[in-house]
Order: C-alpha cells, then sequence, then structure tokens
C-alpha cells in the first residue's frame, strides 16, 4: 500500500537550490515564467530553455520524473500546436494530405512547444522541490491573504487523508472484483466512491471545525517558522534577477 | 492487491518530486483488465483543463487574472472563520477525488468535478479550485503560475454559476432521480463551459488558433458525458445518505431506495 505519511513529511535537501528561502524561490519562479513567456526570438528562446535546464540541474531533479511530468503537457500541446502549421499562412514546406504546412506556422509550434517546456521545467525546478507546508507558510510571509494560506495548509494536511481513504475504498472495491470498464456499472461505482468519499469528509469536517473551536480557534493560524533571509538568498536573488534581464536583453535587442 | 507502480526516477531519490509522483501515478492508475492497475498512457489526456504557462497573450492572463482576483477576495468576505475548516477539509476531498481515473472509450480521463463543487461549496469553489490548482504546481509541478488565474476562471467560475442558476430545481422536488438529474446537468453544463472558456481564452490570444480550440472542444465531448453520469450517480448517492451536503433540500429516500441501498 502507498505510504501516504510521505507527504507530511519533509524532503531530505538535495540539489543547490534547497538551501535558498522559499520565498525567494516562490518570486524567482514567477520572474523565471513571466522572462520566458516574453521570449519570441530564437536566441532568446534557446537561452529560456538552458536557464531551465541549468535550475533544473541546480534543483537536482530526477530525469525521468521530470520528463514524465513534460509528457503530461505534451499530449495537450500536441492537440493545441498541430494545426498550427495548416493554419498559419505563409511559405509552404511540405504538404499532408494536400494540405501545405507553412514554415511560419511550423515556427510557432516550435516556439510554443519550446516555451511552456522551458515553464514547466522552471515550476518544477523552483517551485516543486518546496516542502508544501513550508510553501504555504511562505506565501503567508509574502502577504497572501490568511484564509488563502490557511486552506493551503489544511489542504495539505487533509489531501494525504483523503488520499489514503481513497485508496483504503478502492482496496475494498477491488476485493470485490471491480473492473473499471466504459459501462454505466463503473460510472455508478465510482460515483458512488466520490459519494462516500464525500459524506465521511464532511463528517470528519465538523469533528475537526469543533475540535478547533475547543483548542480556541479564532480564525488565525500563527506561523511558527522564522524565515530569514541569509547572503546566499541574495546571491541567489540577484543570480535570478540577472538571468531575467539577461533573457529581456536578448528578445529586446534581437 | 495490485503492486505500487514503480517510479523510474529511482525510488531512493531523495526531494519531494519522486514521493508525490509515486502517490500521483498510485491515486490515478486505472483499475486494469488484468487487475494491474499501471497505465502510464492514461496520463498522456487531451481534454486537459489547466492551460500551462507561455500560450496564451498577455492580456488574457492578466485579465483573467483580475477577474479570477475578485471572485477569490469575494468568496473569502463571504466565508467566515466557522466554516473555513469545512471548506477547506472540502477542498481536499475535491482535489483527491479529481484524481481519480475514470475510463472513457480507450483512453481515460480525471474528473474536474467542479460542478459537484459548486453543488456544495457555493461560492467557496473558488478559492477551492484556485488552492487545488495551486496544491498541482506545489505537488506535482504542472499546470502553470501565470496562468492560474485564467484556469481558476475557466474551472469554477462556470460551476458556481451553473449551480447557483439551477440550485432551484433542488428545492422544488425533493426525489433521488432529480437530485441526480440536476447535479448531473450542472456538472455536463460546467465542463461544457470550461472547454468553452479554454477556447475562448485561445482564441482571444490568436484568432488563428481556431482550429485547434474547436479540435480541443471535440476532446471534451467524453469527458462532459462521463463526468456527467459520475456525478449524477455521486448526487444520487449523497440524496440518499447525507442529503443536508447539497446544501439545500431536504431529500426524502422513498423506501424503496432505502432498502436497495440502506
Amino acid at each position: 500500500m502507498a505510504d501516504l505519511s510521505v507527504l507530511l513529511r519533509e524532503p531530505s535537501p538535495s540539489g543547490v537550490l534547497a538551501g535558498v528561502d522559499p520565498r525567494f524561490r516562490i518570486v524567482a519562479a514567477f520572474a523565471v515564467v513571466l522572462a520566458v513567456i516574453q521570449s519570441s526570438t530564437p536566441l532568446a528562446l534557446v537561452a529560456a530553455l538552458g536557464l531551465s535546464a541549468v535550475l533544473a540541474m541546480a534543483a537536482n531533479l530526477p530525469l525521468w520524473a521530470t520528463l514524465r511530468r513534460l509528457a503530461v503537457m505534451e499530449s495537450f500541446l500536441a492537440v493545441l500546436v498541430a494545426m498550427l502549421p495548416f493554419t498559419l499562412p505563409g511559405r509552404p514546406l511540405f504538404d499532408v494530405a494536400g494540405f501545405p504546412a507553412s514554415q511560419e506556422g511550423l515556427a510557432r509550434a516550435v516556439t510554443i512547444v519550446i516555451k511552456v517546456n522551458a515553464c514547466v521545467m522552471a515550476i518544477a525546478a523552483l517551485v516543486s522541490t518546496i516542502d508544501p507546508v513550508v510553501a504555504g507558510h511562505a506565501l503567508g510571509r509574502l502577504r497572501v491573504p490568511d484564509k488563502l494560506v490557511l486552506l493551503l495548509l489544511f489542504a495539505v494536511r487533509y489531501v494525504a487523508v483523503f488520499a489514503d481513504e481513497a485508496e483504503r475504498l478502492r482496496r475494498a472495491m477491488r476485493a470485490r472484483a471491480f473492473r473499471a470498464r466504459n459501462d454505466w456499472h463503473t460510472w455508478q461505482s465510482t460515483g458512488w466512491l466520490i459519494g462516500m468519499m464525500l459524506v465521511r469528509s464532511f463528517e470528519r469536517s465538523e469533528r475537526i471545525a469543533a475540535a478547533m473551536k475547543c483548542r480556541g480557534f479564532s480564525g488565525k493560524f500563527p506561523l511558527l517558522d522564522d524565515m530569514r533571509a541569509g547572503p546566499g538568498d541574495g546571491a541567489f536573488a540577484a543570480l535570478i534577477g540577472l538571468a531575467v534581464l539577461a533573457l529581456v536583453a536578448v528578445e529586446g535587442l534581437a | 492487491m495490485a503492486p505500487l507502480p514503480a517510479a523510474p526516477g529511482g525510488a531512493d531519490r531523495p526531494g519531494a518530486i519522486d514521493k508525490y509522483d509515486k502517490v500521483f501515478f498510485y491515486l490515478t492508475a486505472v483499475d486494469g483488465p488484468v487487475g494491474g492497475s499501471v497505465a502510464v498512457s492514461a496520463h498522456l489526456e487531451v481534454a486537459i483543463a489547466h492551460i500551462p504557462d507561455g500560450v496564451l497573450s498577455v492580456p488574457v492572463v492578466a485579465g483573467d487574472a483580475v477577474i479570477a482576483a475578485t471572485a477569490v477576495v469575494y468568496a473569502l468576505r463571504k466565508m467566515d472563520y466557522e466554516t473555513i475548516p469545512r471548506v477547506a477539509v472540502m477542498t481536499a476531498l475535491f482535489f483527491v477525488a479529481s484524481l481519480v481515473n475514470v475510463p472513457v472509450g480507450p483512453s481515460s480521463a480525471h474528473l474536474i468535478l467542479a460542478g459537484l463543487m459548486g453543488l456544495v461549496l457555493g461560492w467557496a469553489a473558488v478559492p477551492a479550485v484556485l488552492i487545488g490548482l495551486v496544491l498541482q504546481a506545489v505537488l506535482f509541478g504542472f499546470g502553470g503560475l501565470t496562468t492560474l488565474g485564467v484556469n481558476t476562471v475557466n474551472i469554477a467560475l462556470p460551476a458556481v454559476l451553473w449551480a447557483m442558476l439551477l440550485r432551484r430545481a433542488l428545492l422544488n422536488g425533493p426525489s433521488v432521480s432529480r437530485v441526480a438529474f440536476v447535479a448531473g446537468t450542472v456538472s455536463v453544463l460546467s465542463v461544457a463551459s470550461t472547454g468553452a472558456l479554454v477556447a475562448v481564452s485561445l482564441i482571444l490570444t490568436d484568432s488563428r488558433y481556431l482550429t485547434s480550440a474547436q479540435l480541443i472542444l471535440v476532446t471534451y465531448l467524453p469527458l462532459m458525458a462521463v463526468e456527467g453520469l459520475v456525478v449524477a450517480a455521486a448526487a444520487g448517492f449523497l440524496a440518499r445518505v447525507k442529503p443536508d451536503i447539497l446544501g439545500s433540500a431536504v431529500v426524502v429516500a422513498t423506501p424503496r431506495d432505502a432498502v436497495f441501498h440502506g
């Protein structure tokens, strides 16, 4: 059975980025993504991809998990850009079933694919390496509304619980020889599974609310941590700042 | 029971990603015909409601971010600290439930469940969807950062609005089949609207996306059908077992239902 307690354990730090203040990493992720999506010239795109690759290496991202993650995006992208060479007018490159594919369309398709992949990689490197609880605290420190932070912290806590519960219920279904097929029985069973999870979590949520009230919950969740930026975080911010500026400059000069 | 699908990244490797990937792949695996539960192809799904960074134009992204922020602020205002634990727990529940994979023809799909969220949570579905998207970025590393607003608007707003519009029908006729029908309808309409909004976001970015947008809309059709059926079943179940979750009518189960599903 899946050991879902991993969701609550702190990930062991690996890679250079692990030591950087999570607040800096979140802000950096936004900066890098913004810099990447404004790129359009070939040089800037290559630079963007390079920056993301460097970040991925600095975060010590596992190769296969990262590639698999990219593959999820790729199928959506495929539908999105597959038609571009045929719908964008321009110099014809080749024919598919009598429809000419334009060079401009192909260039646009490649541009989008590079940009999306660079962004996904940058987010994976900068954000998804942060422990979710720490990410919640960091967002709180970044002045995200406290109700939202509360929702996030709670959700992180209970995703693990419900994942466990979902697995338990599904194992019970499998024990009764349930097989997912394309039929009403499958859809109904899935619906009942979701309904059952809803009922249980609804009742659990009332117990939680009552228990919290007993302990004096007044709507505030004190964030007990001291996030203090060190010289290393300053260096990280400077490097990211330089990289972002360089990307913008490369785009602007071309 | 089926074994945990192996993570090709190497199980011993430290770091969060592998661990969450494992959880993700375990939960989303489809129960296959031979009892195995691995279906990596299931993840190459097309009807993704989350637009990644780098596809949309800045005006579309910025405009939707403003709309999403407004909706979130409004929803948070309506939510007092008493209800936060409840909404938060339901947020986690919906996040997990939407990871459950359902076969659709030769492929499979994750349910969005936004329609059901709209019915159960009302306006709180907006921050719930936003948190779900943030969790997806933090835990699994996909989705997008600049498109958080777009995706929140595309997924949550239609669900909240359709649920508000059709909730009345739940109040009038307290019968299990009616609840199931209304919830299914809300879901179908929500998924259809999400698909339409994704298409509109693309077309507003560049009118030459028209063909791609139409293609994407077609990929939403099977999801619409399955989501409608599953949510109808879920709502029928709720109407029998715990009607107050749907926040509305006191639905009284008929004796026949009680016998069948007690």
